[in-house]
């Protein structure tokens, strides 16, 4: 795989160019996802509260070596925390600007103590309410007391109480939105703290509530559903998740996802993991589904590209994409595997339907050398996923017909000496066993 | 001096008479008198004929070789035993299998201590064949016999024996030292299979306490496992007994690692790990199996290759194999067409190997042959799983256990209607 990239590389440096150009207007209006450098201030737009910060950090993080990007996440994650209350938060990213943007982008530790006296004031303010609703039994408003120390808690970043608080509501909930209320609040809360397993069990159960639900709640569950199955490497789960995310999602819930995110995701999980009818049904078929894709249009081109089996335009599109997309949140870990699973899919659906491939055609389909695709396909041949041989002297690959007859005629005579073998030995313990039980009889009678 | 007389005269005239019971019993009052004359005893033997008088033969036989003898003695021992055992009576020895085993057993240390484990070899076959009851039944000669086998190089003779089916099985220990020293005879003669079968049953035969052949035998069942099959599953299946699966491993780690590091397929990782521990395979004595590993994870490779290419170059071959040259590539695949391990034709023109399918059609005479004659076997097979499951039901013992554990549910139904339970 390596050698491929290598080989391909200044192609996709070609496609990018163009791309840069044909696109440029376009790109504006769409920045999360582009074969351009990441518009960081656009992307960031796309998110509100927490997950802004983070992702920004993150993006920090994980672009050392641009500093011109890494510096703008963090003046931006500066500026936005200014705006709220978490001071951990504020000094670990001034610590990391270290200076580099000048002194309006320095400590400011009179905020910091500012926010900090406030917050205790706050707290105390909290607990004193808190506990007179205790004394009074006052369920609503034990709960609403509840709630409030979750909210305070989220704001100044201390994930665990937060979470904490938030579960405390439960046995003051009254009705079912009560309870929807607080799945939302702990379903944040853990996808902030990664904590996955959290996120599934919590919407099952608002999924159970007895009402029903409003459509941008659903919307909402089924993206954390989709995230939690993604961060599971259930990738089969998580494209069924997005694909189900209804259009209503809109930007209500971008302090967890953009509606541009449902499509990467979802898109890119359903390549990697579904077969050619559910593609086209669940996928391309999807009128709910093509409201996100139309929002990136490179995921949608990439797409239909895959499934009328262009194969390489399809993975020209992945690998524009994938300097970008490593830069987000939640997918940078699998991207490597979903793209590799993609690959992998492609290059199986190339081959099924030929007797015989010429192997030259195949790697310029591929944009690669027919050694590189030569080493893939024998992995895939070796995992039994592609049936075909190479014909290594004339660069063919020739389908293989497994003979179904002399197969069960091995298999047949196997199993038989595999009983055989079985049996004889067991009935050789039975025997010592028996021997030994004998024994025991004898020696105490 | 007289009392041995009178009881070779009696071993005359009653064995001529035909009254071998009797005999028996006089032979059986006799022991002690024989084993204080033992010294003396030998030339008397010369007045006994082994064909007629086997019973009375093996007496004193047994009284002779009994005790401590010096090599002197030992050696003038061998040659009247070996002809005693081919020429002995079938029935008159079976009357005393003990004074028999135990003279076999003195028989087979004197060819060892004169490092003559050949001439040892013949006679011990006979005897097994005369001693045993049925091909199905493990006498302790067994592994006596396939040692000597081992030690002189014999391994046809061994195979000969280890065609039988064992399933009467007298002393457990005969039966781990008879799998074991059958697997190496087996390995010796390169029949992996059987000697892996052989070697599992030593494997997984029940046991209390781990022992030192079941550990030896997991060694080579480890290598063995490799080089027939190209991989080794370190989980042992779940009717082993729980101290050979808590044990076994902690035992064999250098053989675990070498299956580990096979497993990846790489050549070089293979023989670090050899080099690692190669001291530890030659104090086992597992060094010359430990390279046949090496050189079955070649084959194996080739192997790979037939599946994935209908054409492949010698070079490439080589390469992916990590083989040094193209000419080398050509030898192994010379060599495993040869042993029909692969099918396959060289063009040496152009360097190309054809990698062809399987030719075998399934339509030849000889295969219908082959399929019934599975056919058959499982069906015996199956017959004897019924016998022994009747068998089993109306042992006495087993019975009595199933119903004293039926009885605390039910006192009533078991006591007054024993026919009633059926298992």
């Amino acid at each position: 795989m390596e050698g491929d990239d290598e080989t391909s590389g200044p192609m996709i440096d070609d496609e990018i160019y163009a791309n840069g150009v044909g696109g440029d207007d376009e790109k504006r209006s769409r920045p999360i996802i582009s074969s351009e450098q990441l518009d960081v201030e656009a992307y960031a737009s796309l998110y509100s509260g927490r997950t802004k910060i983070m992702r920004l950090i993150f993006i920090a993080n994980k672009s050392k070596s641009n500093q011109a990007m890494e510096l703008e996440a963090l003046r931006m994650a500066y500026d936005e925390i200014k705006k709220g209350e978490n001071t951990q938060l504020f000094r670990d990213v001034v610590q990391m600007i270290g200076g580099r943007l000048g002194p309006d982008y320095a400590m400011d530790l009179a905020w910091c103590e500012m926010v900090d006296r406030r917050a205790d004031q706050k707290k105390e303010k909290l607990e004193n309410e808190l506990n007179a609703y205790r004394t009074n039994l006052i369920k609503e408003s034990i709960r609403m007391g509840y709630n409030d120390f979750g909210d305070f808690y989220y704001a100044h970043g201390q994930l665990g109480d937060a979470f904490k608080n938030y579960v405390r509501t439960r046995d003051y909930c009254t009705t079912a939105k009560h309870i929807v209320h607080m799945c939302m609040s702990s379903i944040l809360v853990s996808i902030e703290m990664s904590q996955f397993a959290h996120v599934s069990s919590y919407v099952s159960k608002a999924e159970q509530s007895p009402e029903a639900l409003d459509p941008v709640t659903v919307a909402k569950l089924r993206c954390a559903a989709g995230l939690a199955h993604l961060e599971a490497k259930k990738y089969k789960l998580a494209a069924r998740k997005f694909l189900e995310t209804g259009h209503e999602l809109g930007n209500h819930y971008n302090e967890v996802i953009a509606p541009q995110d449902v499509a990467t995701y979802g898109g890119l999980c359903a390549l990697a993991s579904f077969d050619r009818m559910e593609l086209k049904n669940k996928v391309i078929d999807n009128l709910n589904f093509r409201n996100f894709l139309e929002l990136v249009p490179e995921v949608r081109e990439l797409i239909n590209d895959f499934y009328s089996s262009h194969y390489a335009s399809c993975l020209d599109y992945l690998g524009n994409l994938k300097a970008n997309l490593l830069l987000d949140i939640h997918l940078h870990d699998h991207l490597e595997t979903l793209y590799g699973q993609i690959r992998h899919k492609a290059l199986i659906q190339y081959t099924h339907p030929f007797v015989s491939v010429d192997l030259h055609m195949m790697a310029s389909a591929f944009k690669t050398d027919v050694s590189g695709l030569e080493k893939e396909l024998e992995a895939l041949i070796t995992d039994n996923q592609v049936q075909a041989r190479i014909d290594s002297h004339n660069k063919i690959l020739y389908a293989r017909h497994a003979d179904q007859r002399n197969a069960t005629f091995q298999r047949v005579l196997q199993t038989g000496d595999e009983f055989d073998r079985d049996v004889k030995s067991m009935l050789l313990r039975v025997n010592l066993i028996k021997h030994e039980y004998n024994l025991k009889g004898s020696r105490k009678p | 001096m007289d009392a041995v007389q009178a009881l070779v005269a009696n071993i005359q005239g009653l064995s001529s008479a035909g009254d071998i019971s009797h005999l028996h019993v006089v032979l059986k009052q006799a022991p002690d008198s024989l084993y204080a004359e033992s010294t003396r005893l030998l030339p008397v033997l010369d007045q006994l004929d082994p064909s007629k008088h086997s019973l009375g033969y093996l007496y004193i036989l047994e009284a002779c070789s009994s005790g401590s003898i010096s090599k002197e003695q030992g050696s003038a021992l061998v040659l009247p035993i070996a002809t005693f055992i081919n020429s002995c009576d079938t029935e008159q020895i079976r009357l005393a299998p003990d004074k028999f085993l135990s003279v076999c057993k003195r028989f087979k240390d004197q060819v060892m201590v004169l490092e003559e484990p050949l001439r040892g070899v013949a006679p011990m076959l006979t005897a097994i064949r005369k001693i045993q009851t049925s091909s199905e039944h493990l006498t302790s000669l067994h592994p006596e016999f396939l040692l000597l086998c081992l030690l002189s190089k014999c391994y046809k003779a061994g195979l000969s024996i280890l065609g039988d089916d064992i399933f009467e099985v007298d002393q457990p220990r005969d039966l781990f030292l008879y799998c074991y020293y059958g697997g190496m005879i087996c390995i010796g003669q390169k029949r992996f299979q059987k000697a892996l079968e052989l070697l599992h049953n030593v494997v997984t035969a029940p046991m209390t306490v781990i022992n030192a052949i079941a550990v030896e035998a997991y060694k080579k069942y480890i290598l063995a496992s490799l080089i027939h099959h190209g991989q080794f599953s370190t989980s042992l299946p779940k009717y082993t007994s729980s101290v050979a699966q808590r044990n076994l491993k902690n035992f064999c780690q250098p053989y675990i690692e070498l299956a580990n590091s096979y497993s990846a397929g790489k050549i070089e990782e293979l023989e670090t790990c050899v080099q690692k521990y190669k001291e530890k395979f030659e104090n086992d004595n597992n060094l010359g199996l430990v390279k046949q590993v090496i050189s079955s994870m070649y084959k194996r490779n080739i192997q790979r290759l037939t599946q994935t290419y209908l054409t492949l170059s010698l070079q490439d071959i080589a390469n992916s194999v990590q083989l040094n040259s193209a000419k080398e590539a050509e030898m192994h695949v010379l060599q495993m067409i040869q042993d029909g391990e692969i099918f396959a034709t060289i063009n040496q023109k152009d360097g190309m190997v054809r990698f062809l399918e399987d030719p075998e059609q399934y339509k030849t005479c000889q295969m219908i042959e082959h399929i019934d004659s599975s056919i058959q076997r499982i069906m015996a097979l199956s017959r004897k799983l019924t016998a022994m499951d009747e068998n089993i039901s109306s042992d006495a013992l087993f019975l009595g256990k199933v119903g004293r554990e039926r009885q605390r549910f039910d006192f009533d139904d078991f006591d007054t209607v024993p026919q009633k339970f059926n298992i």
